[in-house]
Formats: C-alpha cells, structure tokens, sequence
C-alpha cells in the first residue's frame, strides 16, 4: 500500500515538473491568442530560449544570465511575428511555422560551430542550472505519513520555475479578468474595431500581447536546458510547444482549465516512462506510442467537437484592416 | 494568404520571377550574415555549395534526388491551397504513404518493377490520402481547423510509424526497427542505370524513375488546377467559399478531396525514398521534407512552373549542405533549414511587404493632378 | 452648387456658447483612383439633427469616418466649437466629444453592456472601481435620455435595436457631444425607427447635435433640421429641412430628375412555376428564420417581395435557391415537388431552370480574383459546351464572355480583367447576364440595383420587365420600396421571417406596404 503511494507521489512529483514547461508555454499562447494573434510559433521560441540560456549559462556559469538571454532570443522571434503578422498583416500560422523552422535551423547551426559537439552544448554544472529549493519545514514535515510525505515529495523540491510557473495561472487570470488590460486583451482578440473605434491602437495591444507571449516562452525555454535539463540538446523542445497550444485549445483558452490540461498531458508523459511493459488487466500490454499520441489524439477529438466545443478568440488569425 | 493573386496589377513576371528572386537573395544574404557570425567566409561556402551541388554528376543526382522528394510535398501544398487551406501535415501524410508504398512493396515478392510502381504509386497515394483526407473531414464537417489537426496528425503519424515499426513490421532477429528488404526485381532503375544504358557515364547517386513521376505529376497538378471543371471548383471554394456554395459547388466535398489530393500527392514522396531508395521500410524517413515542401510551394508561387525550380534550389542546398561540412566543419548542414525558415518568413508571412513597393515601382504615374 | 445658407434652427435649447458644434472646411480626400471627399465644406450647429444624404458611394461615409479619426484627410480643416482641431485618431475624436455610431455596430458581443461601455474608459487599471463608477454614470445616463438597456446582460443575447441603443450610450458615456449615426435605421423595423427618433429628440433637447446619415428621403423629413446633400463626393445642396420636399432632395441626390418610373404593360400572368407550402428555415442556433413561408410566382409575373432587411427575405432567396436546406414543408417547381430533405441544391436548381441573382454580388455572385470570364461562368462550369468533358476550355469560356458582355453592356469589354476592378453596375451587369443568358423559366433576384449606378438601374429594370414580358416568372427581393413598387404585379410583405400579407401592384401604396413591414395587420393599422 505504502508503495503505491510513493509511486503516486514520485509520479506526481514529475507530473508538475513536465508541465511547467507546456504551462508556461500555454499562458504565452493565451495571451497572444486571446489578443487576436495565432502562435504556432511557440515551439521555435522555446527552442531558440532554450539554446539562449544553456549558451550563455555555458559562457558564464550563471542561471540568472541564462533567462534572460532566453527572454532576449523569444523576444526578438516574438517582435519579428509581430512585425510580420501586426505590421504587415501577414499569415499568422506561416509567420508561425517560418520561426519554428528557423529556429530549429539556427540552434543546430550556432551550436555546432560554437561547441562542436554536435549541436548539443557543454553539461552545465549544478551552479549554472536553477537548482531545487526545499520548502520550509519539508525536512521537519517529512515523517508525517500521507500529508507530510505529500509536502516533502510533491510540494517541496522544485526550482523556482516550478512555483513560477503555478503562480502565473492565478495571476493571468487576476489580468485577463480584473484589469484595464485584459479588458482590452480580450476585446481586441474577439472584435477589434470595437478596440480602435474607442480610441485604442489595435497594433499596440497586439504588440503587447504578442511579448508577453514572448517573455513566457522565454522562460520556458530556459527551464527547458537550464533547470530541467543540464545543457541544450538539438530539438530539445521535440514538439512541446504544439503540445502546450493543444492545452491552449483544451482548456478553451481560458487559464485554469489550460492548466488542467496541462497537467493532464505532463501526466501522460510521466505514466509512458513507468508503464514500458507494464501489462494492463483486461487490456494487455499498452503500447507506449498510444499514451504518446494521447494528446494529440485528445486535442482532435475535442477540435471535431467529440468532447465539448472549443471556440476560439473571434477575430484570431485575422490581421486587422480598417473598413470603410 | 488569398488565392495567389494581389489586389493590383503587377506584371506577371513581377510576380512569378522578381518576387521569388527577392526572397531568395534576401534569405542568402541572412545566411551569410549566420556563416559571418559563426566566423566562416560566406562566399567561399557559397561556392562550395553550388559546386556540390552541381560541379560533379553525383551532384547533380543527389540534387535531383531531393528535388523529387521536395517537388512531391510541394505539390502537396499547392493542391490545398488553391483549396484555401494550409496543410502543415505534409510530413505525416509522407511518413503513412511510405508506410503504404513499403507494406506493397513487401505483398509483391518478386514482381517486376514496372508492374509494382502503379501499385506502389497506389498504395502511397492511398495512405497519404487518408492521412490527409482525415483532417479534411474534420474541417468540413466538424469545424476542426485544418491546421492545428494537421499538426496533430504528424504526431500521431509519428507515434504510430514506431508503433507499427517496432512491434509488427520489424525484421524478426533484428534490433533496429527495419522491415525487410524488398525484393530486388522491385528496386526502381536508378537514372544512373538508366543513362549508362544509353551510354552517358553517371557517379552514383540515389537519383531514381520517381523523377520522372515527380514531374508527370506537376503536369498533372497544372491541368487539374487550372483546366478542369474540378480544379475551377478547388479555387472557387479557396477563394470564395459562399460563392461556392451559390455556385452549386458542396465546400464541404472539396475540402475532403483537396485535403486527400493534397496527402495523396505527399504520399508519393514514399515512392522516391522508399521503393525508389531505401528498399526497405524504416523510421524518419520523410526527414523533414514535409515542411521543407511549405518553403517550396511558397517560393514557387503554387504553381508548379514555380514548385520545379524552387525544388531544384531546395535539391541543392541540401546536398551542397552536405558537402559544405566537409570542406566547413565548423558550419552544419541545419544551415539548410535556417534558409528554410527564412524564405518561408519572406515569401509566405511576410509577402505583403515588398509588394507594395514593387507595386509603386511599376505603376505609372497618373498623368497631370 | 446650390448657395443654400443655414441659419441654426429656432430651437428652444439652451443657447449654445459657439455657433457651430463642428465645422468641416474644404476637406478633400482620395483614396487612390477614387476622388472620395471633394472640397467638401460643412457645418453643424448645436443642439440640431443634421442629415446627410446621398447615394452609395456618395463619400458620407468617408466623411463621416474623417470626422471621427478613422481616416486623415488629404486637405481641409475640421473646426470643433469654433477652435481649428487636428484629429489623428478615434481617441482625438472621442476627446473632442465627438462619438460615432457606426453601421456595423462595434461591440464585443461576449462582453457584458457594461463591459463594452468601459472599454477604453476605464479609467485606471483595475476594473473593479471603473465598473461601480460606470454604473452609477451610465444609469443616469440612461435616466436623461431615455435610453433603457440591460447592462449585465451579455451583447450576444440582445435584439438589433437594444444593440444599438448601447451604440449610443456607449458614446453618450464617453462624452458624447456631437453624435454622428450612420445609416441607423437600416436594421431596424419601423416601431424601433419611431423610438430611435424619440432618443435623437431627446438628445436635440438635451443641447446635443446628432448628424444622421441615410439615403431614406422619409427620415429626413421626418426628423431633421437641417439636410446637406452629397453627390459623388461633393456637396451639392444644403437646405433647411422645413424648406424643401422630398422630391428636391431626391433630384439633388441623383443630380437629374429622378424618375423611377418603369414602362410596363399589365401582366399577362400564366400557370404557377414556383410555388412554396409552409416552408420552415431553422438556423444552426435552432432559431426559425423563415416561418411557414407561401408563395406563388406565376409565369409572365413579377412579384416582390418588400421588407426591412433582415426579416427572412435572404433565407427565402436562400432557401429557393437551394443553398438552405429547410426544415418542412414543400417547394414546387414547374410542377415537380420537393419535400424538406429531399436532395436539392443550387445545381439542381439551375438544371431544373430556376436562376438566382443573390443579394450580396461580391459575398455570393462573383469571385473578385477571378477574372471576368472565370466569374461569368460560376455555376455554370458544368455546361457540357464550355469544355469536353472533365475539361474547361478557356478559349471557348472567353468568347461566352464576350458575347455576354456585349449583350449587356458590361464595360471595359475584357473577359481577362480581374473581377474586382469593374465598378458594381458592371458586375451587377455581367451576373444578370449569365444568369439570365440561357432563358431561365425561373428568376430569383435579390437587391438587383444595389451598389449600381443610375445608368445602370434603368437597364438592369428593362432587361427584367422585358424577361417577364417573354413569360417568366420573377421573384424580386429589395430594400428599396420604390424599386419594389416600381416593377412588381404583386407584392408580398415580410416581417419577423414570416409573410405577412400580400397587395396586388394597384393596391400598395408605401403607407400601407410600410405598416406591414412593421407587422402591424391590416385592421390596427393607424
């Protein structure tokens, strides 16, 4: 008994550390989405953060440095979707699918020649990474069965990023809902005429919007090399970022439920390590690749409206032009 | 992203030639400034490249060789979107057409090749086509955006090519997820073959008769797109759905079939890699060429006069890519996709932004006032 | 151009401290070819109702939108009580106490009433103190002028007329002095237009000026102060509304005698070749557009079918056409009946000799990247003659083309030239000829001269007159009454996706068609 609980402690614990990254990747696609402007380019943003900050924490042996150089990289691919989708109105998803492609191309590119070893950059000692921070009185709490054993395991013993990460869902919400410029994030995602004809700059909000998306995958991508992992890796995001807009669409663009979903996929991934060969009563032994493709397979049928329907922001994908 | 055409009047060869030659240097000029910041000369890997690529007939066959691949998936972008509809799911539909073209390959034993290609040309389409026919139906009937499912399917195609690699079609005794190999009476001619037979000296290269079907099939895609009643439909609907619908044409129908078509025609990259080179069925074969295939189609404007020589400069920054690292350790062959994503930017987000200026430059100015 | 001067109105408002609420001085705009706003100089005084009225096209709108920020113009200069203002934007505008009620309302329809009013008025960024002000505002705000309206309930669950009046609020909020309200009326059924026009009074009364733009004379008349007319972007009439007539107004407004006259002889009506029986329509919202809908349209007959936009004349045309599929009941054509699920579309329809000039040209008829010949084939690309078998043969499509567009005088005579750079007199022109091209027995036409010029109307009338002359049968949807009345042998009335009655063409008068429209039935009629 005591075992299968520590098995559902040890796979919740790796639960919270696999969605941080889709979590805070999804808030990005929220606050981009929710504004009017379809990122599909999440992915390339992690990927590009993430190779920013094991390069720089590899040149300096700082963590700190590290983030912000991811948020630097994100931010110039986020200004650049900006300046293709706002400013010249162009299409969202290519604009997308350009910046995932080149990012893709650029960290393997860059690399490989600054670190010749293969596009993978040098294992970052403990001090370069965001290390894990025990709660208060996790140590103290830890023999009480159950609920200190919970604390100790579940709760306590992640980096910063972690708790980051869960403390933007309440906050995005507290934005989106309870101020001026959620108001007008909102209003400008559904109808932005509406926005410009009450004397706001359309461009602008987007902009907004479209760094915050930005700063967020920032993050994210630095957890990715430098708090998760220990180094970059080539194509270290392997797809999270669309896996992160499948929470997005899940949670129907709203900040708890993408949470839930966000979970509900780092649950995924946690249970396809511990069920390799595991044969299930009644079912046989689940093919690893099934519970690898569940999210996918979980976002279509709720796209084809199998499973409620989810209705995007109105005026997304659409570039704004004024009408007569 | 409307249907190719412009609100203005620009010369044709504005469009089809300048626009392209625009995206292209600009997306040579960001590549150099990459190789600058790597610390290598850019003109020198330049040359190396198109030496690579052309200097010698092997080359010239891997180029070509790629060029067939990337002509199969553009195509496959075309078709949808003269649809109106953006299918990013080019690599899973190649992924499951391979799946097809091999598992006919495998059914045949020792049949001629000639007799298994219409199979295999078949088998690929098929596969492909339901990859792609899925999201089709999803869109018409269940509202599902093509994109987002399309993306999906490359993942799910993905996790069930492993699936199907690793516990049913593995070579029993093996350890690397392959099939068998084909039987070799099935090998399609390689071209190299083919010219010695008429006494032309070629170095080998993988370079094989599913050029031949590449370019069959742009014919094809031309006359269908723009010579048909159907082909008049497909951009009736990716025009103009409601004038579609006014117009007695179901946008519901031909979404399904352009989505199909379009997975049919990526599909057949399963004929070049898998009948025509490999001889075996594997994993990751299609190797990004479905979303490179996005990058050619936009280049070339959807049209296949375009999609050919977009392929072939494609075909030859991969394998002057590959010649590059030897003579550039320093510089990787990703170099390709960084231009990749860059003529995407240009051509496809960003292609509202040197029209305007070439509009001007091309517009006489008014008389008097 | 007429020299009207414009005295204000002898109102009995409180005397305003400028003469002029905002001026408009030789305010000149192009947008590319299009010479939209010609030197147009105009003045509006305080506490009055002005109107605007012109054609389509006319450059109100433009005008209108210059006024409000949404385009610069080219020269001139707006003068706001009296002091020169510059206005860049809607916040210039809105800053000036400038606020706009615009055709297409611009609301976020997931938004609350009180959401939409806040938005860009919030006034700090937290919402929860913006929201408690605001409500105490605006309910006074709705006190003074009269002017009810849900603020919790949700923009999407309100009727057209509620959505407007938060139109209006929503300016009065944002401080509001001069209302401009273009085309208002145009969604609204006559009850909500009276109770429109008692707001606008009460704004007048309350000191405000309110510009109205609209191309309906009756409006005008009935409510205005002043009226300024434009043609082709120029000013080209100003009267004191007491001091003229709508004939004056519609004779400056087409710059020739207006006559809308169409010479036709007494219908030679024949059997009945589309007939509907208790049709139902049911929306994707499971709302019934269109209510047990009956009709008959004989051969050799015109009949219309009048009223306010909106109230299931597109779903009828729709349903017709076999572009919707309904609910129950049956449609008869040329004798043959189809019952609801029965396979019916508009390919079925064209092959059974029923034809369809849809309402919105540019939305439905035409493809405007196509070029002209791609477009006159749309709906005909099956015909066996164009092609030989899966195959179109352009050479022979292009010369279809050019014999159409000879026939109906569609200009410039080039079948290559994209769809979209003919004017909309020619489209129109070049869809009534395909449409009409191969002697349909059956006619749908909808708003036939909308967008069109007055050259083009009179040819677009003669050509339908002369197809019912040849024993067809027409049935004509349009929001022009006059146009309605004009060419019709018998009028039906349509209102809340129901027919409501029906006047033979010697028994419509405007007066009785109008109270129909506004559902009210013939024995309360006021």
């Amino acid at each position: 008994m005591m075992d299968s609980y520590f098995w559902l402690l040890s796979l919740l614990d790796s639960m919270f550390r696999l969605a941080t990254p889709l979590l805070l990747a999804a808030l990005a696609g929220f606050f981009s989405e929710r504004a009017g402007v379809v990122d599909i380019g999440l992915e390339g943003k992690m990927l590009m953060a993430a190779f920013a900050a094991a390069a720089t924490a590899a040149f300096t042996g700082s963590a700190g440095l590290g983030l912000l150089a991811a948020i630097g990289a994100s931010l110039v691919l986020a200004l650049l979707h900006g300046f293709a989708c706002i400013t010249h109105r162009g299409n969202q998803v290519v604009s997308g699918v350009a910046l995932n492609i080149t990012a893709m191309g650029l960290t393997a590119v860059l690399g490989n020649a600054w670190f010749e070893m293969g596009g993978r950059t040098p294992n970052l000692p403990a001090t370069a990474r965001f290390g894990e921070l025990t709660l208060p009185l996790a140590e103290t709490l830890r023999g009480i069965p159950v609920l200190g054993s919970f604390y100790y395991e579940v709760i306590s013993g992640h980096n910063i990023l972690v708790y980051l990460a869960m403390a933007l869902v309440p906050l995005t919400a507290w934005v989106a809902y309870r101020t001026r410029f959620g108001l007008r994030l909102r209003a400008v995602g559904e109808n932005p005429a509406a926005v410009d004809t009450a004397g706001i700059s359309v461009p602008a909000l987007r902009y907004q919007a479209v760094l915050i998306a930005g700063l967020l995958c920032g993050i994210a991508g630095a957890y990715l090399s430098t708090a998760q992992g220990a180094g970059f890796q080539t194509n270290m995001t392997a797809g999270k970022g669309y896996l992160a807009l499948a929470a997005l669409i899940l949670g129907k663009w709203k900040p708890v439920p993408t949470l839930l979903a966000c979970l509900l996929f780092a649950a995924a991934d946690a249970l396809q390590t511990r069920l390799q060969g595991v044969v299930m009563p009644g079912l046989g032994e689940v093919p690893v690749q099934l519970i690898e493709a569940l999210p996918y397979l979980l976002t279509v049928l709720l796209l084809a409206g199998f499973m409620g329907k989810a209705i995007p922001p109105k005026a997304s994908g659409r570039p704004y032009v004024k009408e007569r | 992203m409307s249907a190719g055409t412009g609100s203005d009047n620009l010369p044709w060869w504005a469009t089809a030639v300048l626009l392209p030659v625009i995206n292209v240097v600009l997306a040579l000029i960001v590549s150099a400034i990459v190789i600058l910041a790597i610390g290598e000369d850019p003109l020198g890997a330049m040359w190396t490249m198109v030496q690579g690529a052309l200097g010698t007939s092997e080359g010239l066959g891997y180029t070509l060789y790629y060029a067939t691949s990337l002509i199969f998936t553009a195509l496959a972008v075309a078709v949808a979107f003269h649809g109106g509809l953006f299918n990013i799911g080019g690599e899973g539909q190649a992924y499951l057409g391979g799946l097809g073209v091999g598992l006919v390959c495998l059914a045949v034993g020792d049949m001629p090749w000639y007799l298994v290609l219409p199979l295999s040309v078949l088998g690929g389409a098929a596969f492909g086509g339901l990859w792609g026919a899925i999201p089709g139906y999803l869109q018409a009937y269940r509202g599902s955006h093509v994109v987002i499912t399309t993306i999906m399917f490359n993942f799910i195609a993905s996790s069930l090519m492993v699936y199907l690699m690793v516990n049913v079609l593995i070579r029993p005794g093996q350890m690397s997820p392959e099939s068998a190999q084909f039987d070799k009476a099935t090998f399609l001619p390689l071209v190299q073959d083919m010219a010695a037979a008429i006494g032309i000296q070629m170095n080998p290269s993988p370079l094989n008769f599913s050029l031949f079907l590449a370019l069959a099939a742009c014919v094809l895609v031309w006359a269908f797109i723009w010579h048909t009643r159907w082909g008049f439909a497909l951009r009736t609907v990716g025009a103009n759905e409601n004038a579609a619908r006014y117009a007695g044409i179901d946008p519901k129908k031909v979404i399904i079939i352009a989505m199909a078509l379009s997975g049919a025609l990526a599909g057949l990259l399963g004929v070049n890699e898998i009948h025509g080179v490999q001889h075996r069925l594997l994993l990751n074969f299609p190797a990004g060429m479905g979303f490179t295939g996005i990058a050619v189609a936009l280049m070339g404007r959807n049209h296949p006069a375009g999609i050919v020589p977009a392929a072939i400069l494609f075909g030859m920054l991969y394998q002057g890519g590959t010649e590059l690292i030897f003579d550039y350790p320093s510089i990787s062959r990703e170099l390709v996709v960084v231009i990749q994503g860059v003529v995407i930017l240009f051509a496809g987000a960003l292609e509202h932004m040197f029209r305007p200026a070439l509009v001007r430059l091309f517009t006489p100015k008014p008389a008097g006032v | 151009m007429h020299a009207v001067t414009v005295t204000p109105a002898p109102h009995s408002a409180p005397k305003p401290a400028h003469e002029w609420a905002v001026e408009l001085v030789g305010i000149d705009k192009r947008f590319g070819p299009v010479h939209a706003n010609k030197d147009v100089t105009l003045r509006f005084a305080p506490a009055s109702i002005h109107g605007l009225v012109g054609e389509n096209g006319a450059g109100k709108s433009t005008l209108m939108s210059i006024l409000y920020g949404f385009y610069q113009a080219d020269s001139g200069q707006i003068l706001v009580r009296g002091r020169e203002v510059a206005i860049k934007g809607s916040q210039d505008a809105i800053g000036l106490g400038i606020g706009m009620v615009h055709q297409h309302f611009m609301l976020v329809e997931t938004f609350t009433v009180l959401e939409n009013l806040l938005l860009g008025h919030e006034g700090g960024p937290l919402l929860a103190p913006a929201v408690a002000r605001a409500r105490k505002e605006v309910e006074a705000l709705e006190r003074t002028f009269g002017l009810e309206v849900p603020l919790d309930a949700l923009v999407s669950d309100l009727p057209v007329g509620v959505q407007q009046r938060v139109e209006i609020l929503k300016a009065l909020y944002r401080g509001a002095d001069v209302l401009i309200l273009d085309e208002p009326t145009a969604v609204l059924s006559p009850p909500e237009v009276a109770q429109l026009f008692r707001i606008l009074e009460r704004l007048r009364a309350e000191g405000r000026t309110v510009v109205l733009i609209t191309h309906k004379l009756k409006e005008i008349m009935a409510i205005t102060d002043h009226v300024s007319v434009l043609r082709r972007g120029a000013v080209v009439a100003e009267f004191a509304t007491a001091e003229t007539n709508r004939q004056q107004l519609a004779d400056a407004m087409v710059g020739r005698k207006a006559n809308l006259e169409v010479e036709k002889a007494p219908a030679a009506a024949g059997p009945v070749l589309l007939a509907a029986e208790g049709v139902n329509v049911v929306d994707a919202r499971g709302v019934t557009t269109l209510k047990n809908a009956s009709l008959t349209v004989r051969a050799g007959e015109i009949v219309g079918v009048a009223g306010v936009a909106g109230n299931g004349q597109s779903e009828l045309l729709e349903v017709l056409s076999g572009m919707l599929p309904f609910a129950s009941g049956t449609l008869t054509i040329k004798g043959e009946t189809l019952k609801a699920g029965s396979a019916y579309d508009p390919a079925d329809a064209r092959r059974r000799g029923l034809a369809h000039v849809p309402e919105d040209r540019l939305k439905l008829a035409v493809v405007k990247e196509f070029p002209a010949a791609q477009s006159a084939i749309l709906g005909y690309h099956d015909d066996k003659p164009l092609g030989r078998g899966w195959r179109l043969d352009w050479k022979r499509v292009t010369a279809k083309t050019a014999e159409l567009m000879e026939r109906f005088d569609v200009r410039p005579r080039d079948p290559s030239l994209r769809t979209a750079l003919f004017s909309g007199g020619n489209q129109q022109k070049l869809v009534m000829a395909r449409e009409m091209e191969k002697e349909p027995d059956i006619l749908l036409v909808g708003q036939p001269t909308r967008g069109v010029d007055i050259g083009a109307i009179a040819f677009i009338h003669k050509q339908l007159v002369g197809l019912r002359d040849r024993g067809k049968a027409i049935l004509l949807v349009s929001a022009e009454l006059d146009e309605i009345m004009a060419l019709s042998d018998r009028i039906l009335v349509m209102c809340d996706g129901e027919i409501v009655g029906e006047l033979s063409a010697a028994e419509a008068t405007e007066s009785r068609i109008g109270s129909m429209m506004a559902g009210v039935s013939a024995g309360e009629e006021q």
